[in-house]
This record gives C-alpha cells, sequence and structure tokens, in this order.
C-alpha cells in the first residue's frame, strides 16, 4: 500500500541546513526499512503555472490552481502496510522537515 | 415459547452478541461494511426465526453463522458484478495474519478500530454505537439530533476512509496501547456525558438509553483490558455517577443539585460496585490518571450519608492531584467549588473569577458564579450571572433548576 505524504507550510524560503540535515537522516531510514518510494521538494508557489488542455486549445494561467496561506512544499510517498504504520512514518517526517504533514492514501 | 420470551431471547442476544458477530466477520472478511450489514441481516432473520422454531441452544453461534452466510452471499453476488472489486478483497483476505497485539479479542480489534484518532471524534462515536454497541442508525441520529441522513453520511464517510486509507483491524502495539486506549475511552465518556445532562433543549434531560450504553460499553473494555487502571477508573466514575441519576431530576423536571439530592433514592448497588472498584485501584497503588481520580472523588461524595458529611478536605486533596495532571480551567472550576465548602464562598470566588476569560460562555461556569455570588450576599451581581448561565444552559432540566435559584434572589 502506497500513501503520499504532503508537506504543508505557510511561509516563504527554504529548509534550513538543520531541517535539511534531519530530512536526510529521516530519509535514510526510509529506505533501510523498505518504505521509500519517492520524495522531492517543490519550488514556492508562485513559480505554478496550471494547464487545461480539456477544451482542444491548451490553456496555459500564471500561479497555483488554488490560492491560500498553506500550500505544499513537498512530499513524500511512502510503502507503508497500513495507516497506522504511515501515520508514524508521518509524525517523524513532520518533526525532520519542522512542517505539518497529511498522509493520502493513493487508490 | 411465548413472543414475550423470543423478543426478551432476540434482545440479550442483541446487548451480548452483537458486537462479537461484527468482530468476527469483520476480521474474516476484512470489510465493516460487509460485516454491520451481515450481522444486521442474521438478527432479522432471528426475530423471523425464532418464533417459530424456537431459540436455538447456542444463539451466538446461530448468528455467527448465520451472518456468515449471508456476507458470503454478498461477496458471491457482488464478485458476479465485479471481479476487480473481488480480488481486492481476496488479496486483504491473504494478507498473512497479524502479530498478536497485547490483548487478543475481536471485538477489541472492533474498538479500536472504530476509535481510530485518524477518525473525526463525531464519526468514532458514531461507528462505537453503531458496530460496537449495535444501536440503529436513528437511535444514534436521535442520540446526538442529527438529522438520520447525515448521520448515515457520517458513518459512511467513516466506514469509507477506513477502508480506502487501510486503517488496520488490530489491537495496538504494546508501545502505543495507552495512548489508544484512552482514545477509546475518550469516545465512551463522551457517550456517557451527553446521556447524564444531554446538551440539546429537544431530549429528554437525562437519557438513560445512552448512559447505559456507556457503562457496558465500558464494562467490556474493562474486561477485556482488566489490567488497565482507567478503564477501571472510568466505569467506576460511571457506575457512581449514574447510581445518583434518579435523584438527579424532581418530579417537576428540574435538575437537583448534588447537595440538595435524596441520598436514600441513590443505587446502593451500583454505589458498592464502584466504591469496589475505586478501593481495589488504590490496593494496586499506581499512579491514577484522570478517571480514576474522578471516580476517588465521586466515591468521597457518594460515601456521605448527609451532604453535610461531605469530606470536603478529601475532595479538595483530590482535585489538587487532578490539576497536576490536569490544568484545566474546568477542573480548577470544579475544585473551586470543593474549596467553597471548606474557605468559604469569597474564596472560591476569587479563584472562579480568575478563569474568566476562558470560561465566560460555559455555563457551569456562570451557574458556579450565581451561587457564589448568592452565598456571598452580592445577590443583584449573582442575578446576573443566573441571566448568563439560563441564557448558556442548553439542558432543560438545568434551565428550570437555575430559573428557580434567580427567582429566589431577594
Amino acid at each position: 500500500m502506497q500513501y503520499l505524504v504532503s508537506v504543508i507550510f505557510d511561509q516563504p524560503g527554504l529548509a534550513t541546513p538543520e531541517e535539511d540535515a534531519a530530512i536526510d537522516v529521516f530519509n535514510a531510514r526510509l529506505v533501510a526499512e523498505g518504505h521509500w518510494v519517492f520524495a522531492g521538494g517543490l519550488g514556492a508557489p508562485d513559480t505554478a503555472t496550471v494547464i487545461d488542455n480539456r477544451g482542444g486549445e491548451p490553456m496555459f494561467t500564471d500561479g497555483p490552481y488554488v490560492e491560500s496561506k498553506e500550500f505544499l512544499a513537498g512530499f513524500w510517498i511512502i510503502e507503508a502496510a497500513d495507516l497506522d504504520v504511515a501515520l508514524k512514518l508521518a509524525a517523524e517526517g513532520s518533526k525532520a522537515c519542522n512542517r505539518k504533514t497529511e498522509v493520502r492514501p493513493f487508490l | 415459547m411465548s413472543t414475550v420470551d423470543v423478543r426478551e431471547a432476540v434482545t440479550r442476544a442483541h446487548h451480548q452478541e452483537w458486537a462479537r458477530v461484527v468482530a468476527a466477520l469483520a476480521r474474516r472478511f476484512g470489510d465493516l461494511d460487509i460485516a454491520e450489514e451481515a450481522t444486521a441481516e442474521a438478527f432479522a432473520t432471528a426475530v423471523e426465526h425464532w418464533p417459530a422454531g424456537g431459540v436455538p441452544p447456542n444463539p451466538g453461534g446461530w448468528l455467527t453463522t448465520t451472518a456468515t452466510r449471508k456476507a458470503i452471499d454478498r461477496i458471491r453476488r457482488e464478485s458476479k458484478r465485479d471481479d476487480k472489486h473481488k480480488e481486492a478483497r481476496m488479496a486483504y483476505h491473504d494478507d498473512p495474519p497479524e502479530p498478536v497485539g497485547a490483548v487478543d479479542d475481536d471485538r477489541l480489534r472492533l474498538v479500536f478500530t472504530c476509535c481510530h484518532p485518524a477518525l473525526a471524534m463525531e464519526a468514532r462515536v458514531a461507528l462505537t454505537l453503531r458496530m460496537v454497541a449495535g444501536l440503529t442508525m436513528p437511535e444514534i441520529a436521535r442520540a446526538f439530533l442529527v438529522a438520520e441522513s447525515a448521520m448515515g453520511q457520517r458513518i459512511t464517510r467513516a466506514k469509507a476512509k477506513i477502508k480506502a486509507a487501510r486503517i488496520p483491524y488490530r489491537v495496538p502495539s504494546e508501545q502505543d496501547l495507552p495512548a489508544r486506549v484512552s482514545g477509546v475511552l475518550a469516545v465512551l465518556f463522551l457517550v456517557f456525558n451527553e446521556g447524564y445532562l444531554a446538551t440539546g433543549p429537544d431530549t429528554d434531560p437525562v437519557r438513560h438509553d445512552l448512559t447505559a450504553e456507556a457503562i457496558r460499553l465500558t464494562r467490556l473494555i474493562r474486561a477485556l483490558l482488566p489490567q488497565d487502571g482507567e478503564a477501571a477508573g472510568l466505569l467506576a466514575l460511571m457506575l457512581l455517577t449514574e447510581a445518583r441519576r434518579t435523584a438527579r431530576v424532581s418530579v417537576s423536571g428540574e435538575l437537583v443539585s448534588l447537595a440538595e439530592q435524596d441520598r436514600g433514592a441513590w443505587d446502593t448497588a451500583l454505589i458498592a460496585e464502584g466504591h469496589r472498584l475505586v478501593r481495589e485501584r488504590l490496593a494496586a497503588g499506581a499512579a491514577p490518571g484522570r478517571y480514576q481520580i474522578l471516580a476517588a472523588i465521586n466515591a468521597v461524595h457518594t460515601s456521605a450519608r448527609d451532604v453535610r458529611d461531605t469530606d470536603w478536605s478529601q475532595v479538595v486533596a483530590l482535585y489538587d492531584q487532578l490539576v497536576r495532571l490536569d490544568p484545566s480551567p474546568i477542573v480548577a472550576l470544579n475544585r473551586a467549588i470543593a474549596v467553597a465548602e471548606i474557605d468559604g464562598p469569597e474564596v472560591a470566588l476569587a479563584a472562579v473569577d480568575r478563569l474568566d476569560d476562558s470560561l465566560s460562555a460555559y455555563h457551569a461556569y456562570q451557574a458556579t458564579r450565581a451561587d457564589l455570588l448568592c452565598r456571598s450576599g452580592r445577590s443583584q451581581e449573582s442575578r446576573a450571572a443566573y441571566d448568563k448561565a439560563i441564557e448558556l444552559a442548553g439542558n432543560t432540566a438545568e434551565t428550570a433548576y437555575l430559573t428557580r435559584r434567580r427567582d429566589q434572589l431577594g
């Protein structure tokens, strides 16, 4: 079972060196224990472009699809047996990157 | 066998076997929805067949077998319709057996799943009442003054989340157990409190159906986790509170304060059982949690034949202990009520007034202030506080009580 662990944040700026170091330690553990699938940090919301190609002619719009104070700052995709395992890992991830996380199951 | 006997047998089986059957099926089929529906169908079949065929010698076994058959029928029907669905379910089925937790009982797995922290509190309460207590959707909807359709959606959504996010059907590991048990107890305490002082103006002021259900479930948790001090504490607290239920509302539908209650009307059997549990916890010698301390406070109250015999210094000492565990303003408010009995209303009032920032919109805070102001001879201010309390209280019996107190002010 795979889960998306989203990292939610509401401030400008990137992770501090301390946060980066803690994330590296956490990532190494995910790999060692077989939970690692993929992870990455994202550029700021104002670097986003929205595309709508449902009408035949692709439309490009500057900015995120939803304006809000909190935004997706990065994510992990993890392999976990069930939600209890995923919640534990997401809690450790939250501590490591010093931001809120959200867990959602893949279908 | 008479119709009445059969009806009683069904009711008894419902009380004793509902959770067991749901839990066994949930484990076997890995799906709460199927477990719930098949169990309900099995009980409907019992209502249909027992009057003519007689109550089977082992009702629980009969119900489990019948429910299992119903579940298999449904899965067959669905798998014909949707092969992919069947595959998914089979995959869940073939999972290696889960490691056995600290305690192994299907019903316990069911309780922990229904009270999982990833579910909203209101969903936990609704699911627990449906899956573990076996209340019907209309009963639960009525209990919480929610439209039946809304309650149905709440439960459906919770079941869908359990399935999609794969909330495990498992007793938590030893390490997680204390936190998870306290989550379960919080759900049961909420059900009990709603029954003991219904929040809405449109229900009976005291809902015996809910308090009885909460006690029944807490007894179950206590039986399943006999070593857990807080489970014993919560059960004792509920019993000692429930014991005073009939004395708590007057014939005219008014709430009767602890001091004014007819203590002869208290249920001595419940009190004896509650006291036994409190003594058992004291003898265990382990540091008590909040439910055990609250139970001990209630044990002091129920030990006094007359309110004047109450050992208030013991009550205050227990509240001091509770404040250390839970420094919330509500605990401080209740402590102040006991302090008033020892040090007088003025001292208590000073402590209560310090809580104004956090509790001014809480009916019990205004009612306590009103009483202390009245006892300090400040009737003008007391009246204003009673007005606020009446405005904030939702419970009809409490409103009636507060109104009388206000109108008696000189």
